[in-house]
């Protein structure tokens, strides 16, 4: 997933200024003019340049025609400032179709003024509207921002346990566990 | 996953008082509410004041108050002051960690153990107020006897 990082991560700080009432940046569907400000977006959280990642992203998302999958971003008056992306997955790991959210970012300038909030609840019409009742996402344990966001968002642990393994440990360890 | 009691109640605390910053509530409205000892919440909520998440208000209608940010403050700030995730140190092992069987069973816990602190670092009070009222709203939907169009109650099949 690609997701935004915590430069300062949350402490427990005084009282803060209430939050401000989300900003309204138009939520509409990518378009080819987005994809420069969406890759240096990316580029400036992650520090790490992948344009033909979000070439080949804006091939497979972009067409608003196809429901099951969304590439959405926010506008600010012609100035792109977040993205999310999603598409419904049909019986992937035995779940019955559900939306997955497999990228969101906002720009750090623009963000505690409701823009993720904007975009999830964006495309979770989406996901409604292709017949959907569950939206999941996976990312990782240490990207507190990110995962603070998404519970906040009123999303728990699901019941999938994502596993992982090292292949070359795995090559050396031929008598590797059940099931066979 | 068990908390210790110090643990469950000064989070059953905080979230007390972070649910209504502007009200003070007495120690013995919390102890009463979650049926444990006064003198012993005491000294929890004198632990939380001393780290600056209430404060005290004395006189008429005293008590404590929130002084922290919901919004930033995670159960896993609170959790920290009272529970201990740090590795043990030398002295303190447990018999038969340092054997294969007890470094396995070791790297098996640790992995619950960074699950559960990413879990208590993602959630901040005010997400937990919100997860209550969800809660809340979906129980007094659950005991609404069901109704139909004319408003009448409907008989389940």
């Amino acid at each position: 997933m690609t997701v935004t990082r915590a430069t300062q991560p949350p402490s427990a700080g005084k009282r803060e200024s209430p939050p401000r009432e989300p900003a309204g940046p138009a939520i509409r569907p990518v378009r080819r003019g987005d994809l420069e400000p969406i890759v240096a977006l990316d580029a400036r959280v992650t520090g790490l340049e992948k344009r033909d990642y979000w070439e080949s992203l804006y091939r497979r998302y972009g067409s608003p025609a196809r429901t099951e999958r969304q590439f959405l971003v926010a506008d600010a008056g012609g100035r792109v400032v977040g993205f999310v992306i999603g598409e419904v997955r049909d019986w992937e790991f035995g779940a019955p179709p559900c939306g997955w959210v497999f990228a969101i970012d906002v720009h750090p300038d623009a963000r505690l003024a409701g823009t993720g909030t904007r975009l999830l609840e964006a495309i979770c019409r989406g996901f409604r509207r292709a017949g959907v009742s569950k939206v999941r996402t996976m990312l990782s344990r240490d990207n507190n921002l990110v995962l603070s966001f998404f519970r906040s968002q009123g999303m728990m642990t699901g019941p999938f346990i994502p596993l992982e393994m090292d292949l070359d440990a795995a090559e050396s360890a031929p008598d590797a566990g059940a099931p066979r | 996953m068990k908390l210790q009691k110090n643990t469950r109640l000064a989070l059953y605390s905080v979230l007390e008082f972070a649910a209504d910053p502007t009200r003070h509530i007495s120690a013995a409205e919390i102890a009463d509410k979650y049926e444990v000892s006064p003198h012993h919440l005491a000294k929890v909520l004198s632990e939380l004041a001393r780290a600056g998440l209430v404060e005290s208000v004395r006189g008429v209608g005293g008590g404590y108050r929130f002084a922290g940010n919901a919004r930033r403050l995670t159960l896993m700030d609170v959790i920290e002051m009272f529970e201990e995730f740090a590795a043990p140190d030398g002295d303190r092992r447990e018999p038969g960690e340092r054997t294969p069987v007890g470094r396995a069973l070791g790297a098996v816990l640790s992995e619950i153990d960074e699950i559960a602190k990413a879990t208590f670092r993602s959630i901040t009070l005010a997400t937990m107020l919100r997860l209550l009222a969800r809660q809340q709203r979906g129980q007094a939907a659950a005991r609404a006897p069901e109704r139909g169009r004319d408003g009448s109650k409907v008989k389940a099949p």
